[in-house]
């Protein structure tokens, strides 16, 4: 079994620091997640009646709401354009692939794994599709309510099974993000783009040892 | 497949796709999949306490606050085109032939409440004192909540299960509900079912409510108008 390289910063024992996400991977994280909580806010007022009654102004959540939701798609869109697109190809790649080690570790066999391990590249697949789904049923209910062509049934239902779902994602996501032991260092690597080497080399080893093999 | 085991699959872009694709297609399987799973589900809901369980009941205002009602001022005002314009106050409306109906509530938008207990008046009842004129064929609805308001011919707010309802599910009209009074008319779409209603205008044409001014149908007949 591999032990973990011995690596000492010059003239002091405190632990290196790597790398783990780009600038333009942060803002795209941090962009998608605050409109995320103010598209939750204020669709939850605009959708649990006791909330509705609490706030009012439903005219006004609702235009914030939809306003969120396009400044949202804009932002998204804005950083794909503006930042390092090389970077993210090269991290929609790291995200598409599942290798074997990656499959098993799903049957939650412990295989050791890359930048992302095989959860968080699922996660982000779902993370994307619900985001394309949330904004086709969200533009479709807006459209809808001006004119019969894009009225569906089933739009609400959709929208609305999107929030729930999303719900109790994020709120795993948040578990080990901020408070189970082993995995909240990852927040560390979401706000200041580096990780503990010594903690990338338990989670993520793979990745490690592509960096050393091509000299990184 | 004939590839190696070790050979890297690309599930990201599958999950993507599929999530995508049942998302997408589900606009149009959706709601009859919903309804009857929730058909099935029903006895485990009422066994529930209730609160647990959204009532599926979405709150639409279009003002930036609910009217309150207070019994000592509330009145309800039937004039326009009548014989003898009419000032009800909530004990002259509670007074009236009291009517009961189980019906279900369909929102333009797709979401619907099954088997509301209804309790209030019939129009004709409601009417009767003020007598509308021969051209008054038509009720306008005048909202607290300002400026919401709509339009039913004298034929639809008749029929059998239309009616100026007071109670809905054994308690008095909640205020997110209309309270005092509200329409309900079970086979058109929520917004011809004018919550808070504080006038009753005999008309002798119909006119374009609130949310017709934006699109929707003047005739909002469930599963005949807007599109379905």
């Amino acid at each position: 079994m591999a032990t973990e390289p011995v690596l000492v910063r010059a003239g002091g024992t405190e632990p290196l620091y790597i790398r783990r996400f780009s600038r333009t991977e942060r803002t795209l994280h941090w962009v998608h997640a605050s409109a995320f909580m103010v598209l939750l806010g204020s669709g939850l007022v605009l959708y649990v009646p006791r909330l509705s009654e609490a706030v009012g102004r439903r005219p006004l959540v609702k235009d914030i709401h939809f306003d969120t939701g396009l400044a949202w798609m804009l932002a998204i869109a804005l950083i794909v354009v503006l930042g390092d697109r090389r970077g993210l190809r090269r991290t929609l790649r790291e995200l598409d692939s599942f290798d074997r080690d990656d499959r098993l570790w799903l049957r939650r066999i412990p295989r050791p794994q890359g930048r992302f391990n095989a959860g968080q590249k699922l996660n982000a697949a779902l993370t994307a599709s619900f985001a394309l789904l949330f904004a086709v049923s969200g533009l479709l209910l807006w459209y809808g309510e001006r004119d019969n062509r894009f009225r569906f049934a089933s739009t609400i239902l959709l929208h609305d099974g999107l929030m729930f779902i999303s719900i109790a994602v994020v709120l795993g996501h948040l578990y080990l993000a901020l408070i189970y032991p082993s995995t909240r260092h990852a927040l560390r690597g979401m706000t200041t783009g580096s990780v503990r080497r010594d903690w990338a080399w338990q989670h993520h080893r793979k990745w490690i040892e592509g960096r050393q093999s091509s000299g990184e | 497949m004939g590839a190696p085991a070790d050979e890297p699959k690309l599930y990201g872009r599958r999950a993507f796709l599929g999530v995508s694709a049942v998302g997408l297609s589900s606009l149009f399987w959706g709601k009859p999949v919903w309804d009857s799973v929730t058909g099935v589900l029903r006895p485990i809901r009422d066994a529930l306490p209730p609160g647990l369980v959204p009532s599926g009941w979405r709150i639409y205002t279009v003002a930036s606050s609910m009217p309150s009602f207070d019994p000592q001022t509330w009145r309800l005002r039937i004039d326009g085109l009548v014989e003898k314009p009419q000032t009800l106050t909530y004990h002259d409306l509670r007074k009236l032939p009291r009517a009961e109906q189980v019906s279900n509530f369909h929102c333009v938008t797709g979401w619907s409440v099954k088997n509301v207990h209804w309790a209030g008046v019939r129009f004709r009842d409601l009417l009767a004192a003020a007598k509308p004129g021969p051209d008054g064929t038509v009720l306008g609805f005048v909202s607290a909540e300002k400026p919401y308001f709509d339009t039913l011919t004298l034929q639809q707010a008749e029929l059998h299960d239309a009616m100026l309802a007071y109670e809905m599910n054994g308690k008095p009209l909640a205020r997110e509900h209309g309270a005092p009074a509200r329409v309900v008319i079970p086979e058109m779409y929520g917004y011809k079912n004018v919550k808070w209603v504080e006038r009753i205008v005999v008309l002798n044409q119909v006119q374009p409510g609130y949310w017709e001014e934006r699109g929707y149908d003047v005739d909002a007949w469930v599963g005949r108008s807007n599109g379905y």
